[in-house]
Formats: structure tokens, C-alpha cells, sequence
């Protein structure tokens, strides 16, 4: 017999749990709000977002999502937003064939007692300082997403952390295929 | 040429070809209806917004065209998002264009402002909030395009006050390429070797199904259909938004599969061993238990949105192109399943022992549903087109009415909306004046939407409406008596409150009753006579009646209960 398996929630698609799309979208109103409005409806999981101007900023942006491939079969994702009117093209990147970076600012208090483990703790991560006054400092580092955990979960030490990081943003490694890519 | 929007908003139209808009003008989109007085396009006036954007949907299935309507901002726009949503969740091409508060005053709170645009994202193909009187051209021309390509849907273009009253130097776009939609294509390549992967399953298979689904209807491929199931002799089962794509009075048409249908369309999908799938999705009313779902059958989907693939039953062969191509494709490679001789005898068991079956009327009433809807068509002309609401009544229609030809069935499917059946019925007559249209209601639904038959009556629409007054929300009544111990809550109607014969004479129509079977003939009989005035007829249905065959929400399609008559194992 030729039972069907169940559709839903089935991870089939992706041995991992995390995908980037790069989607290529038409830079008008509303178009983060027709992405947005899409995932919670048909009930995806956004991992991480950032939008920034493509390189023809003044008519496309391009959005970066980290999608749960577990909420849903990918490929319902991927066509679900290609149907998206301001959609142009979906580019689906395994992390694995990604290049993959990420933001991360902080402030942290400091006094005579923290300041050389901070300094330590931010030469082992390679952050830089680009801000300071007498009583704390903003730090910055820009590098892959499991730089930036590791570095969080270093600042933990220290008190009173005011912490931000953008979400990620990926392009494919050089020389080799994006899978499923829809071009249009 | 200098145009002021308003101006252009209606040339635009003009250029599309519209001949109707169905409409109610308000503040915002008050300067609009001004140019309205020197156009040729025939505006007729709703008395809820409702009302015009079912019309539109009614129109536009009777048609075949984009339904077009016209309603103001804030309260206008959200009482026609119903109706945007029902033509969402059936594929309907629509076009609403909404007034909006002026570009100055959006986000502050006006008067009558809302964010329509927002409100619709979910439940339109695309929307558009026009920001320049010269960007409307563009925006009706696109509208247009997305609403009537690809998988058809409804399009809202939201037109704030200022824009309709600034001017513009006219123009049109030439062509697609001028419309400003680099992320739109409807049209993919036809994949030659998904086309042969079908071919292949279709020659192995023993049990072959044609499941077809309602975009059968959009790509216009009932004669496509009719030449491949003729070729292949393969059985054909229409779902409830594909009544009409394929002759019920076809020897190889075993009518509606689901959670109302057939059960020879039901069994034999169960007991396939491959589902040719033509623009249908699997909808739960036609699946019952997913799981348990045409356990052996290997699925080919052709749909012309990919994104149905997979969505809830997984395909064999997916193939993204419009019916009529992939048919004519299939034919064109010859392909032909096996011998069918032992298939079509299971079918024509499962045929004889249980048909569609309902008790004969008691002499005196009160009326079978059944026997009303029959007794209707046995007097209609070929081609009459109707419309229902959603319901009880909803499904004996799609059961009991003989469809013949496509665009003859105009009914809320997805979204199940309440209340269609009326406007719907007038848009189809407004788009086809030719053809004679009976509105099959409820009366619960008619409640909901009966003043738009005073709009059919000042219009000069004469439609006929047949409200099976079981005097209670039937539907819920019958779930209630099976499902929950026969504890009725908030069903039951009065059959005389309100008197629906009344109702009709205050609005201009005709207003008939029956009873008994005898009066039931001589109303239908009167009935047909008028073409002049909308008719109405209060038929008394019995209360109790149920829709039978019944697959019970959530449970598998083999358990289907058939009717009381038939139960107890094969006659």
C-alpha cells in the first residue's frame, strides 16, 4: 500500500532546522508588512529578519529571513512568498553554503574592578570599543552568528548589558549553487 | 489631455472594457461618481456594500470576467471585505476600488478613514494605495492583470480623495511591461518532463480518477476535459466549485466527491489508484480525514499555483501549468490507463445501490427540499444560471441540480459565506441578462442579504429566488441533532417571522408561497411566466429534512453515512 505521509510538520525538506531566504523585493510601502503579514498567517516561524537597500537600492531591497523549516515544508514557504505581487526572487540558502554575518552593540557598565576581564573578554572576540564614558562602554562585533552567541553569552559575566544584535545577513559561498533559487 | 484622477479612474476603466460597476458612493469617493454621469459603464447602486462586492463575485462566475465594484472609505471598504475575502478563498477575479480619506489625512485618524489596504493584505491577490492621479492608469491596468491571470483573486485599489480630484496628463499603459509588476509571472514553461512522468502513472493505472476542481473553470477547459475523460474513458467526480465544468447528464460523471458527496464520487477517489488532479486543493470538505484520504491513489496535481503542491497532500507529479494546456498535452502524448472494465463495474455498484436518494413529499407538505430544487430545474431553460447561499440548501443544489455547461453554478465555496446567494444571483443576471437565474436560498441567508432585491428591482434585474424556509439555520440544526444530542441552540427562525411574501411586495417583487406539492407547480409555473420583476417564493421545506450522504467533519471518507433508506448494507 501507498499510504501518504503526513504533510505537516514533517521535516523533509532540510536536514537542518534553520534556512536563510534572500529575498529580492520591490522597495515600496508595505512590503515588510506583506512578509510579515504572511508568515504569522500561514503560521511560518521567522527566525531572524533584516532588510537593507539591494545594490539597485532605489527599486529593490533585499530581505534576509531565517525561517524554521520545521513550522512548515520549505517549499511552502518559498512558494507561499513567491506569490507575494512585490516579490521578485527567493534565493534559498542552506547555512551551510552561506556566508553568513551579523551585528552585535552593547553597553556595558564599567569600574576599576571589571575593566581588564572586559578588555580580555573582548580581545578574545576580536570586539572593538566605539564609544565610551567614565562609567561604560559600547562595543561592537561584526561576525558570524555563532561569534556573536559566543560573545553574548561571555558578557553575561558583566552587569548591567544593554545588548542588541541585527539578525543576520548571508549571501551564498562563492562557487556554489543556492538551492531552489527562484529567479524570475 | 488633462484629467483629473476621477477622470482617469473611470477612462481606465473604460479601456478595460468594463460595462458594469456595482457600487455605493460616500465622502471619499465622492468625486469618482462625478465622471460616472458622463461614462458609458453602467452603475448600478447597491444598498450594502456587501451586496456589491457579491455581485461583482456573481457577475464575474457568470461571466467570466473581473467583477468590478465601488465603494467609499472606512465603513464602505470594510462591509465589502466579505466578499473580497469569499473571491480570495474561491479564486474569483474581482477589482474593488475604495475611496480613501486624502493622502494628508492618512494615519490621523479622519473621518471615515481606515486602513483598507492593510485590512485586505490577507484576503487579496494584491492591493494598491494610489498615490498620484497619475499613477491610476497603471494601477487599474495592473489590477486588471493580476486579477484575471495566473490563479484569478481579488485586487483592491485604494484611491485617496486628493488623488481623485488632482489632474494628470492622460496616458495608458501600452503593455505588461508598463505596468510596474517585475515580481509578477503568471505563465511558466510547460515542464515536458513532469508532462511525461503524468503519462507514465496515467498508463499504469487501473483505478484512474479525474478530480476536478474549480480551476478547471478558470482555464475555460471543460472541452478539454471532456475530449481527455471521453479518450481515456477515465471516471470524472466535480467538486463543489467545479459544478458545471463537466455534463452531470455524462455517463462517466459520478457528480460531487466530499463531506456531501456522491458516494460512488467518494468511494471511487477512496478505492483510486491514482487521482488525476485538475485545479483542486484538497480542500477538508473534500478530503475528510487527511490521512485516510485516497490511501492507494498516487496523486498528479496540475495546478497553476505551485504553491498548492504539497500544501496538504503530497504529489507524485506536480504540474504547474492551466488545465486546459496540461489536458491538451496528455492527449497529445496519447496517454491511456490500463483496461477500465472492472473499475466501472465496481463504480456502477456502488452507483446502483446507492444513489442520491430523498423521501417522496407527503401530499399536503410539508415540501421536500429535494423535490423543490428538482422540480425547479425540470421547468428551467438550459443554461439558467444559479446562484445559493451557504447551507442546507446550498448542498442539495449542488447535489440535485443537473449542470450542464460551465458558468452555470454560483456559490460560496471557501470562505462559506451566508447571505451570497441574493447579490451573487444579481450580479450573474446583471452579467447575463440572456439567461434566466434562480437564486436557491435559505432563509436564514436571505436574511442576511434580502434588501439587495430592492437594488434588482429598481435595476430592472429580474431574478427569481426560491427560499427553502425550514425556518431554522438548517445546517447548524442538523449538526446539533447529529452531533451534539439533539440540543438545538440558537437555530430555530419562525417560519411566518418575517412573512417573506410581504417582504417581497415591499420590495418591488413578486412574493408567491407554497405549501404542498400541488401549490409548489403552480408557483414554479407562475414563477416562470415573469421576466418583467424579481419573484420571490417561500417554499415550506420540512425542518427535520438532512443532507445525506454526510462525511462528518474530521472523520475518514470510508465511513461515509449515507441516507437512513440505504442503511443496512447494499441493496
Amino acid at each position: 500500500m501507498n499510504a501518504p505521509e503526513p504533510f505537516a510538520g514533517e521535516q523533509v525538506h532540510s536536514p537542518v532546522r534553520h534556512h536563510i531566504l534572500s529575498v529580492l523585493v520591490e522597495n515600496k510601502s508595505g512590503v515588510l508588512a506583506r512578509i510579515a503579514g504572511l508568515f504569522a498567517r500561514r503560521g511560518f516561524n521567522i527566525y531572524s529578519l533584516a532588510v537593507a537597500p539591494s545594490e539597485s537600492h532605489a527599486r529593490f531591497s533585499r530581505v534576509t529571513i531565517v525561517v524554521d523549516a520545521e513550522s512548515a515544508p520549505l517549499e511552502q514557504i518559498v512558494g507561499q512568498l513567491d506569490k507575494l505581487v512585490n516579490v521578485v526572487a527567493i534565493s534559498d540558502i542552506a547555512p551551510r553554503e552561506a556566508v553568513e554575518r551579523e551585528l552585535l552593540l552593547a553597553t556595558i557598565k564599567t569600574d576599576v574592578a571589571n575593566r581588564t576581564p572586559l578588555l580580555d573578554t573582548l580581545g578574545n572576540a576580536g570586539a572593538a570599543i566605539v564609544d565610551v564614558d567614565p562609567g561604560a562602554v559600547t562595543v561592537m562585533l561584526a561576525g558570524t552568528p555563532s561569534a556573536c552567541d559566543d560573545l553574548e553569552r561571555a558578557l553575561e559575566a558583566f552587569a548591567e548589558v544593554e545588548l542588541h544584535r541585527t539578525g543576520r545577513v548571508a549571501l551564498p559561498r562563492l562557487g556554489r549553487n543556492t538551492q531552489a533559487t527562484v529567479e524570475h | 489631455m488633462e484629467l483629473t484622477g476621477a477622470q482617469a479612474l473611470i477612462k481606465s476603466l473604460e479601456q478595460q472594457g468594463v460595462d458594469t460597476i456595482f457600487g455605493l458612493p460616500g465622502g471619499a469617493i465622492l468625486p469618482v461618481y462625478d465622471p460616472l454621469l458622463d461614462s458609458s459603464i453602467r452603475h448600478i447602486l447597491v444598498r450594502h456594500e456587501q451586496g456589491a462586492g457579491h455581485m461583482a463575485e456573481g457577475y464575474a462566475m457568470a461571466t467570466g470576467r473581473a467583477g468590478v465594484a465601488m465603494v467609499t472609505s472606512g465603513p464602505g471598504a470594510t462591509n465589502i471585505v466579505t466578499p473580497i475575502t469569499n473571491a480570495h478563498m474561491d479564486s474569483t477575479p474581482l477589482v474593488v476600488i475604495t475611496g480613501q480619506v486624502a493622502t494628508s489625512s492618512i494615519g490621523l485618524d479622519a473621518f471615515q478613514e481606515c486602513d483598507i489596504t492593510g485590512i485586505t493584505m490577507g484576503v487579496t491577490k494584491h492591493n494598491f494605495l494610489v498615490q498620484s492621479a497619475h499613477e491610476l492608469p497603471r494601477a487599474v491596468a495592473a489590477a486588471f492583470h493580476l486579477a484575471t491571470t495566473g490563479r484569478p483573486g481579488p485586487v483592491l485599489i485604494d484611491v485617496p480623495k486628493d488623488v481623485a480630484q488632482s489632474t494628470m496628463e492622460w496616458w495608458y499603459p501600452s503593455g505588461v511591461d508598463e505596468y510596474d509588476l517585475p515580481g509578477y509571472r503568471p505563465t511558466v514553461e510547460l515542464d515536458e518532463a513532469a508532462v511525461a512522468r503524468c503519462v507514465a502513472l496515467i498508463e499504469q493505472s487501473e483505478r484512474p480518477v479525474l478530480y476536478v476542481g474549480g480551476g478547471t473553470l478558470k482555464s475555460h477547459a471543460s472541452a478539454e476535459l471532456l475530449a481527455f475523460a471521453e479518450r481515456t474513458r477515465i471516471p470524472v467526480v466535480t467538486t463543489l466549485m467545479a459544478r458545471g465544468a463537466f455534463p452531470d447528464s455524462h455517463e462517466q460523471h459520478l457528480g460531487m466527491p466530499g463531506m456531501h458527496g456522491v458516494y460512488a464520487a467518494v468511494m471511487a477517489i477512496q478505492r483510486s489508484d491514482l487521482l488525476i488532479t485538475l485545479g483542486a486543493r484538497f480542500d477538508d470538505r473534500v478530503t475528510g480525514k487527511i490521512a485516510s484520504f485516497a490511501p492507494d491513489a498516487q496523486v498528479i496535481h496540475v495546478d497553476i499555483d505551485r504553491a498548492e503542491f504539497g500544501k496538504i497532500r503530497r504529489p507524485d507529479v506536480a504540474l504547474q501549468t492551466d488545465i486546459a494546456t496540461a489536458l491538451r498535452s496528455f492527449d497529445a502524448a496519447g496517454a491511456h490507463p490500463k483496461n477500465l472494465d472492472g473499475w466501472w463495474r465496481e463504480i456502477r455498484t456502488w452507483q446502483a445501490n446507492y444513489p442520491l436518494v430523498y423521501d417522496e413529499p407527503e401530499v399536503d407538505g410539508p415540501l421536500r427540499p429535494q423535490h423543490v430544487i428538482e422540480s425547479i430545474a425540470r421547468t428551467a431553460p438550459a443554461g439558467t444560471i444559479v446562484a445559493s447561499g451557504v447551507g442546507q440548501h446550498q448542498m442539495w443544489t449542488a447535489q440535485h441540480w443537473p449542470f450542464e455547461e460551465p458558468n452555470t453554478w454560483v456559490n460560496s465555496g471557501g470562505a462559506g459565506t451566508m447571505g451570497f446567494g441574493v447579490p451573487a444571483a444579481i450580479g450573474a443576471k446583471a452579467g447575463r441578462p440572456d439567461r434566466t437565474v434562480w437564486c436557491i436560498d435559505g432563509d436564514g441567508c436571505f436574511q442576511m442579504t434580502a434588501q439587495e432585491l430592492v437594488t434588482a428591482r429598481s435595476e430592472g434585474i429580474p431574478i427569481k429566488v426560491a427560499i427553502l424556509n425550514n425556518a431554522y439555520l438548517g445546517m447548524v440544526r442538523q449538526w446539533q441533532e447529529m452531533f451534539y444530542d439533539e440540543r438545538y441552540s440558537e437555530v430555530y427562525l419562525s417560519p411566518d417571522l418575517p412573512d417573506y411574501v410581504k417582504w417581497a411586495e415591499a420590495m418591488g417583487c413578486v412574493g408567491l408561497r407554497a405549501t404542498n406539492v400541488k401549490e409548489m407547480n403552480d408557483v414554479i409555473d407562475e414563477a416562470n411566466k415573469i421576466n418583467d420583476v424579481p419573484v420571490v417564493i417561500d417554499f415550506r421545506t420540512d425542518s427535520t429534512e438532512k443532507v445525506f450522504p454526510m462525511v462528518p467533519a474530521g472523520v475518514s471518507n470510508d465511513d461515509i453515512m449515507v441516507h437512513p433508506s440505504q442503511r443496512g448494507g447494499a441493496r
